[in-house]
C-alpha cells in the first residue's frame, strides 16, 4: 500500500462516519443532551474557543512538564541503579509499587497534601508518577544491554566509568529510552486528566476539568469538543515523539531501516 | 629476538566451575605471528583475554619483560558501535586516550585506507557488508599503532574468499608495522597460512599440547596456498591437533 493511501483511507472513513452520525442524529431527532450532531459540537467548539484553548494549553504544559521531569528523573535513577546493585535492589520494588497502584487512587491523597490551591502542582506530581516507570524500566534495560565485547574494548583502552556511560551505555539505551518516552507521553496525558477528575474542583482549568464541568451542566456538545481536543493532543504528542525517534535513529538503528520487499 | 610476553603456569577457572586453562606456558617473541589453534572450548579466547588484561589469572603469571605494549583487540564479531560512522568507530581508541580530535581523525582516516576502506569513512556499520565491518574493526585495532595485536577468531563468520583476502591484508599489516600478532583460530589452514608458529591447545582444561614452528616463504599468496610446502605444513599442524584431541 502506498503512503498516500495510508493517509487517505482512515481520513475518508472518519469523514464517512461523521456524515452518517450527522444524518442519523438529524433523521431520528436525537436530543442534543444525549448525542449532539457533529455540527453542534463544532458550534460548541467555536463558542467556547478561548476557554477551550486556555484549557488545552494548561493540559499541554502540565503534560510536557511531567514528561520532562519523568525523563530527567528516570534517566538519573537508571544511571544510579547501574552503578550500584544495592541501590537498585533497595529502590526498584518501590518504583514498581508506585507504578502498579492506580493513579486515580493516589490522586485524593496527593491533592490533600499539596492543597487544592496548588492544583496544578498536584496534577504535575500525578502525571509524573504514571510517566516515570516506563521510562525507568526501558532506560535501565537499555543501559544494561551494552555489548560486553565493546565494554571490554573500552576497558582495554583505559576508559573511565563516565566514558563508558556517556559513549557506550547511553547511546545503546537511546532506542529503549525513546520507546519508553512514547509510552510515557500518552500516560502523562492520562495522568493529568485523571488527576483533574479526581480534584473535581473549579480550581483546575485543564481539559479534564472542562469535561467534568460540561458533564455537570449537561453541555454534551462542549464535552465532545473537549474530548476531541484531548484526542488530538494525545495524537500530537505521539507523533512529535515518533518524529524525534525517527530523527535520532534513522541513520543507524535497525528499527528505522526500510526492508527491501 | 626478545620475549614480548610470557605466560608461566597460567590457570583460570570460571565461577561456574569450568576450568578454562590449566598451567599454560607460552612465550611470544617480538614480531612473531603466533596462532592459538584448538577446538571450541579449549580456552583459546580465555588466554587472549588474560593477555589483554581483561581477565585475571587464578594462578601463574603473565609478564611483559619490556613493559606492557600498546595492544589492539579484534573480536569474532566486528563489535562496532552502530550509532557511529566508520571513521568515528575507528577513532575510539585514540579518543579514549585523549588524542586531539583532528589528529585522531587523520590517523583513523589512514587506518581505514590501509584496510582498503577509503571512501567509506562516513558509512554507518549497517551500510557495510560483513567483510567490510571486519575491516573497520581491524582499522580500529591498528589506529592507535599497537605493538601487540590480539585476534579472537576474527574471520570465522566470513565466506572463504573474503577470509583469504583479509588474511593477506593482515599479513601485510603485520609485515609493514612490525606487529606481534596472537591469532586464535580453529582452522588448520588459516593458522598454517598465517603463522610463523602454531600453538596447539588441548580442550577442557586448555593446555599447550604442541608448538610447531613454521618457516613460511617471504611471499605468501595464492600460489603458496597450492604449494606442496603448504600441504606439508598443514599436515604437520593437523596431525598435532589430532594428537591433542586424542
Amino acid at each position: 500500500m502506498n503512503r498516500a493511501l495510508q493517509i487517505i483511507i482512515p481520513i475518508a472513513l472518519g469523514i464517512a462516519v461523521l456524515a452518517l452520525w450527522q444524518y442519523l442524529v438529524r433523521a431520528y431527532q436525537v436530543p442534543a443532551y444525549v448525542l449532539p450532531a457533529p455540527s453542534d459540537i463544532w458550534i460548541a467548539f467555536t463558542e467556547n474557543f478561548s476557554s477551550l484553548m486556555a484549557s488545552l494549553w494548561t493540559t499541554l504544559s502540565i503534560t510536557l512538564a511531567a514528561m520532562a521531569l519523568a525523563f530527567i528523573g528516570s534517566v538519573l535513577l537508571a544511571i544510579l541503579f547501574l552503578q550500584s546493585r544495592t541501590i537498585e535492589t533497595a529502590l526498584y520494588p518501590y518504583a514498581v509499587i508506585l507504578q502498579v497502584t492506580p493513579v486515580i487512587a493516589i490522586a485524593p491523597l496527593i491533592l490533600i497534601w499539596v492543597g487544592l490551591e496548588h492544583i496544578n502542582r498536584a496534577l504535575l506530581i500525578l502525571a509524573w508518577i504514571v510517566a516515570f516507570f516506563p521510562l525507568l524500566a526501558n532506560t535501565l534495560l537499555g543501559l544494561k544491554s551494552a555489548d560486553h565485547n565493546l565494554t571490554d574494548l573500552f576497558r582495554l583502552y583505559g576508559a573511565s566509568r563516565w566514558q563508558i556511560l556517556w559513549k557506550l551505555q547511553l547511546p545503546t539505551a537511546l532506542p529503549n529510552m525513546l520507546a519508553g518516552a512514547r509510552i510515557s507521553g500518552g500516560l502523562a496525558l492520562i495522568g493529568t486528566v485523571v488527576a483533574e477528575f479526581a480534584a473535581d474542583s473549579g480550581t483546575a482549568t485543564g481539559l479534564g476539568w472542562r469535561i467534568v464541568e460540561a458533564g455537570n451542566r449537561l453541555e454534551i456538545a462542549k464535552m465532545f469538543a473537549a474530548l476531541a481536543l484531548l484526542s488530538l493532543l494525545g495524537i500530537a504528542i505521539f507523533f512529535a515523539l515518533s518524529l524525534v525517534e525517527y530523527g535520532l535513529l534513522r541513520r543507524w538503528h535497525e528499527s528505522a531501516l526500510k526492508k527491501q520487499v | 629476538m626478545s620475549a614480548l610476553l610470557s605466560l608461566s603456569g597460567v590457570s583460570k577457572t570460571f565461577d561456574n566451575g569450568v576450568q578454562a586453562l590449566s598451567g599454560v606456558d607460552l612465550r611470544v617473541e617480538d614480531g612473531e605471528f603466533v596462532s592459538l589453534l584448538g577446538p571450541s572450548g579449549c580456552g583459546k579466547s580465555t588466554a587472549l583475554r588474560l593477555i589483554a588484561g581483561l581477565l585475571k589469572p587464578d594462578a601463574g603469571e603473565i609478564s611483559f619483560p619490556g613493559g606492557k605494549p600498546e595492544t589492539g583487540f579484534v573480536f569474532q564479531e566486528p563489535t562496532l558501535m552502530p550509532w557511529r560512522k566508520a571513521l568515528d568507530n575507528v577513532r575510539l581508541p585514540l579518543e579514549l586516550k585523549g588524542v586531539a580530535r583532528k589528529d585522531a581523525e587523520a590517523r583513523s582516516r589512514r587506518a581505514l585506507a590501509r584496510v582498503g576502506l577509503e571512501g567509506f569513512e562516513k558509512s554507518y556499520p549497517r551500510e557495510l557488508s560483513g567483510g567490510m565491518k571486519m575491516r573497520v574493526s581491524i582499522a580500529r585495532a591498528i589506529a592507535a599503532a599497537p605493538k601487540l595485536l590480539l585476534m579472537d577468531e576474527p574471520f570465522a563468520a566470513l565466506d572463504e574468499l573474503t577470509r583469504q583476502s583479509l588474511n593477506d591484508d593482515l599479513l601485510k599489516l603485520w609485515r609493514e608495522d612490525g606487529l606481534t600478532v596472537i591469532f586464535v583460530t580453529h582452522s588448520v589452514y588459516e593458522s598454517t597460512y598465517l603463522s610463523s608458529r602454531v600453538v596447539v591447545m588441548t580442550p577442557r582444561p586448555g593446555r599447550v599440547a604442541a608448538e610447531i614452528a613454521l618457516s613460511p616463504p617471504a611471499k605468501r599468496d595464492a600460489s603458496y596456498r597450492l604449494s606442496a610446502e603448504f600441504s606439508a605444513n598443514a599436515a604437520k599442524v593437523s596431525a598435532a591437533l589430532r594428537e591433542a584431541m586424542a
